[in-house]
């Protein structure tokens, strides 16, 4: 991977800002050396993690605000998201796969971003929530970052 | 790209073309709004076609889901067709590819329904 790179980014707690993550870490992704699929993935993994943080954490309120950091440090990228909402606790969520939830309209945004990333792991603030997503590079994402340096 | 969808009849079947992205906000929204629309018409037998749908979010499941839900509970059938490799991925990692009756075929599709 190319050298350490940080950005930060404050934003609304809007669907533009939600939609304007994604891209950026579809980017990022892109320039980490993922492949498409993988890409897509991680995409979608930092879209729920904001959807989280803009609709769950900090309820639309246009006084709060969603921090989205993007790094690429050593073979992995990571993304953090902290919301300014009440916080909630990730093991109380109940499984969407378990048979009496599959027909429930919602609660699939954190089990998608375990399915597509190495680790997520989440923090209480005071107040509000940090969603930190890491993933790592693999042998064929190395070769293909490679060929393009 | 936002979310497009537009109806038509074959053969008693309602079939509802959509393309774009299902997610949070617009995207959700139309298909809701669709398929409210039909059951307000009494058109309970619908095919979500599916092909041209690009991308969807946790929020775009939840209103299949929706969807299938309220057909059902108003004795109507509802069946996907034409699932692109993402989604098709998407629904199998979310175990709902075997509660959707899933088609490839449109006019197996509209075959299979109920008479």
């Amino acid at each position: 991977m190319t050298a350490p790179q940080r950005v930060s980014y404050r934003m609304e707690s809007t669907l533009e800002s939600v939609n304007k993550a994604e891209e950026m870490a579809d980017r990022i992704s892109a320039q980490a050396g993922f492949d498409e699929d993988t890409r897509s993935g991680i995409s979608m993994a930092v879209r729920e993690g904001m959807i989280n943080a803009v609709l769950h954490g900090n309820a639309y309120d246009p006084a709060k605000r969603v921090n989205l950091t993007m790094e690429q440090s050593g073979q992995q990228l990571i993304f953090t998201i902290t919301d300014e909402g009440k916080g909630f606790v990730p093991d109380e969520v109940p499984d969407p796969l378990a048979p009496e939830n599959l027909l429930k309209e919602s609660g699939r945004g954190i089990f998608l971003m375990r399915a597509f990333m190495d680790e997520v792991r989440f923090r209480k603030l005071n107040p509000g929530t940090e969603i930190i997503l890491i993933k790592r590079l693999q042998g064929n994402d190395l070769d293909r970052q490679e060929a393009s340096t | 790209m936002s979310m497009k969808a537009s109806t038509r009849q074959v053969d008693g079947i309602t079939i509802v073309d959509l393309s774009g992205r299902i997610t949070l906000g617009e995207g959700s929204v139309i298909l809701r709004d669709t398929i409210k629309d039909l059951l307000g018409k009494g058109q309970k037998k619908i095919l979500l076609n599916l092909g041209d749908v690009s991308y969807i979010d946790s929020s775009g499941i939840g209103e299949l889901v929706s969807a299938f839900t309220s057909v059902r509970n108003q004795g109507g059938e509802l069946k996907l067709l034409n699932l692109t490799k993402k989604v098709h991925d998407l629904l199998q990692i979310t175990k709902l590819y075997t509660v959707f009756d899933v088609k490839d075929d449109e006019a197996a599709a509209i075959g299979a329904f109920t008479r």
